[in-house]
């Protein structure tokens, strides 16, 4: 696993996608986080003082745990996790290079655009990360 | 691995404390926690079991000050030590930039010590990386037993199953008291900031 170096050419273009893909369309709060855990973007609000660091965290340890679960039955990998909560959903999909795309949003927003935009995104995230 | 952010000057290090079970890796973290100012540290998260043993693994953040004008951001693993959780091990050592081995004395473990430290290389092995090649130090824990009945190894002896072949540092601690445990951090951070810093920052 390679070091990332994030410019800030990278970063703002991610968030702008991000923006006008997710947050536009009142997702909460979306994260770009690499296979260690680390932040790679953070987009929107932080909701109920949102500990993004143990989330990034939780996540990459719980995308490492799950692609076991997924070896188990004869899978390579789940692509996506999402966690359905009485106000609040989270979305979890796996980008190019090991990155993973979080997505906090809550009832107002269907799970359907959520999906069909965070797929549009991870063509775009890839493209700019490869410059 | 570690995250060069240039846009805000911010460097990510991702250090793993390491070691068989019980030997004091959370204990380490907790002291450091509740010693560091809030401006300096983030919440401690911790994920165990009822029996007060790392399940999944315990994370701390800390600030440690600028370098060459970027703000050096520290994240501070531990694993869960017991055998059968191998494959949770692996999963938190991924990305990881810096090591710190915590040695039990107690002479009881000394195989678990070595099965210990032989799990670690070959699950960072599995990773792409050597671990003679990485920053490494260890530490000899719960010093405080040596004066008690319990037989303890000596550090000669630790240094000799643990770090003939790595010769790095090592420390000895009582992290229950933080005797040895801001020396052990301190020692891995700077390593660990040199060996990233010098990939990234001074060789263009």
């Amino acid at each position: 696993m390679a070091d990332t170096i994030l410019t800030a050419e990278i970063v703002s273009q991610v968030k702008d996608v991000i923006n006008e893909k997710l947050i536009n369309d009142n997702v909460q709060t979306v994260l770009v986080i690499d296979g260690a855990g680390n932040i790679l973007a953070h987009c929107g609000e932080d909701t109920n003082g949102l500990d993004a660091i143990s989330l990034a965290a939780l996540t990459a340890a719980n995308f490492g745990a799950t692609s076991q679960i997924a070896k188990l039955i004869g899978e390579n990998d789940f692509s996506l996790l999402y966690h359905k909560g009485e106000k609040a959903n989270i979305h979890f999909a796996r980008l190019s290079g090991e990155m993973i795309l979080v997505s906090i949003f809550g009832d107002d927003v269907s799970l359907g655009l959520v999906r069909v935009r965070v797929e549009e995104l991870a063509v775009l995230i890839q493209k700019i990360f490869e410059g | 691995m570690a995250l060069i952010d240039l846009g805000k000057k911010e460097v990510h290090c991702k250090i793993v404390y390491y070691g068989a079970g019980r030997c004091g890796k959370t204990t380490n973290l907790l002291y450091i926690y509740n010693a560091m100012s809030d401006n300096d540290r983030g919440k401690m998260l911790t994920i165990d079991t009822k029996g007060d043993r790392t399940l999944f693994f315990d994370l701390l953040p800390l600030n440690l000050g600028k370098i060459s004008g970027f703000d050096i951001r520290i994240q501070l693993y531990t694993v869960p030590g017991q055998v059968m959780y191998e494959a949770t091990r692996k999963l938190v050592l991924k990305g990881v930039d810096g090591l710190v081995f915590v040695a039990d004395p107690l002479k009881v473990r000394q195989e678990r010590n070595i099965e210990s430290l032989n799990d670690l290389k070959r699950n960072v092995a599995d990773h792409g990386l050597d671990l003679a090649e990485m920053p490494l130090v260890l530490q000899y824990n719960k010093r405080d037993l040596v004066n008690t009945p319990v037989p303890t190894l000596t550090v000669e002896e630790l240094e000799y199953d643990l770090n003939r072949e790595y010769q790095v540092p090592g420390f000895e601690a009582i992290a229950t008291k933080g005797d040895g445990v801001f020396e052990t951090l301190k020692e891995i951070s700077k390593r660990t900031v040199n060996y990233v810093a010098n990939k990234h920052l001074f060789n263009g």
